[in-house]
């Protein structure tokens, strides 16, 4: 839960930082922390109260092998959420570095990381 | 003005829409019917302890090959966009000695890190994605300590190429060995026995092969930067 009201805020935040800034490089920190907070709202979404990490071991379940994973559901998390966030924050990361690019090479050509010297694209 | 009045707005409109999400939202006490069905296949089919790894590689292995895609491209915008500009050589500040030592040190600790990260993917929490990025931090760690650090851009390409392409040569041959809607199923590789490091049929390959991937491209990544940015 407070998970979940954390990545709410993280989100809002970011979003105020990327409407309300003008420095590129703030805009770009603004949907980093968007991205944090939109997996943190997917991690919580997969909680179950009081259960472990999907692993299916001695901690989850006492036998091995084909039959361990019917033992093992009323003891673990949602997986499926986990398997998403894992990869979210690579492309997340590769993403923002992206977004980086973009202003490092704005920089370059226009000399200035405000926005409002770019109003070639203003409408 | 109206610009700021407009942030408010948008802002207003999205607490308006995000307090209902958390207030109604409770806790689930179990786990849904596709969930507990992937635990247990995960298990039983697959002989995959690690459920995580299970989803990402075969139950949903499509919608990773997408993302490796996505990152593959992701990378290739960041080179075109920050093109090397041989004439105007900049001059950096060396490493410090402490950082020299330490990289020394460190470096072939971190590389074998990864490397374990991302074969045990399927045994342990871990896998190509955490691996490989654990290896290009490797790399930022000689880029920080050396100032004239060179990456051989031909391995990083080669290394890149060949685990994407080899990633879809598995998938295929799932398909041509169990037939139709077999894509990218790892089983026609043998499952082994519980636990050990050679089961589960193809997918601690498969795993180790993104790992791959994913270093090479988040270290040409970090190449590409340095490369760029503060010539005057």
């Amino acid at each position: 839960m407070i998970v979940l009201i954390t990545g709410f805020l993280l989100m809002l935040i970011g979003i105020w930082a990327m409407l309300s800034r003008k420095h590129l490089i703030r805009i770009v920190i603004g949907f980093a922390i968007v991205d944090t907070g939109i997996n943190l709202v997917i991690v919580a979404l997969g909680y179950v109260k009081g259960k472990t990490a999907p692993i299916i071991d001695r901690a989850v379940s006492s036998s091995q092998g084909a039959m361990a994973g019917v033992e093992a559901v009323g003891k673990v998390v949602d997986p499926i959420p986990s398997a998403l966030v894992l990869t979210a924050i690579v492309i997340g990361l590769a993403v923002t570095a992206l977004m980086l690019a973009y202003v490092i090479r704005l920089n370059n050509s226009g000399k200035s990381l405000n926005i409002d010297d770019f109003g070639d694209q203003k409408w | 003005m109206i610009k700021y009045l407009l942030t408010f707005l948008v802002l207003a409109g999205l607490i308006w829409l995000s307090v209902p999400l958390i207030t109604e939202f409770t806790t689930s006490e179990g786990l849904n019917n596709i969930s507990s069905e992937y635990v247990q296949l995960s298990a039983e089919k697959l002989n995959i302890p690690n459920t995580v790894t299970a989803i990402v590689v075969t139950f949903r292995g499509l919608d990773t090959l997408g993302e490796v895609t996505v990152l593959f491209l992701a990378t290739a915008g960041v080179g075109f966009f920050l093109k090397r500009k041989d004439s105007e050589k900049q001059k950096k500040r060396p490493g410090s000695e402490i950082l020299k030592t330490g990289s020394g040190i460190l470096t072939p600790m971190i590389i074998v890190l990864g490397v374990y990260i991302f074969v045990h993917g399927h045994l342990t929490p871990g896998g190509g994605f955490q691996g490989g990025v654990v290896i290009a931090s490797a790399f930022l760690l000689l880029i920080l300590a050396y100032e004239n650090f060179k990456f051989s851009h031909l391995l990083i390409h080669i290394s890149e190429s060949i685990s994407g392409f080899t990633y879809v040569l598995i998938g295929l041959a799932g398909l041509a060995i169990l037939g139709f809607n077999h894509f990218l199923d790892p089983r026609w590789l043998g499952l082994g026995e519980w636990g050990k490091l050679f089961s589960a049929g193809a997918v601690p390959i498969i795993y180790s092969l993104i790992g791959i991937k994913v270093g090479a491209e988040m270290s040409s990544l970090l190449d590409s930067m340095r490369d760029e940015g503060g010539h005057e």
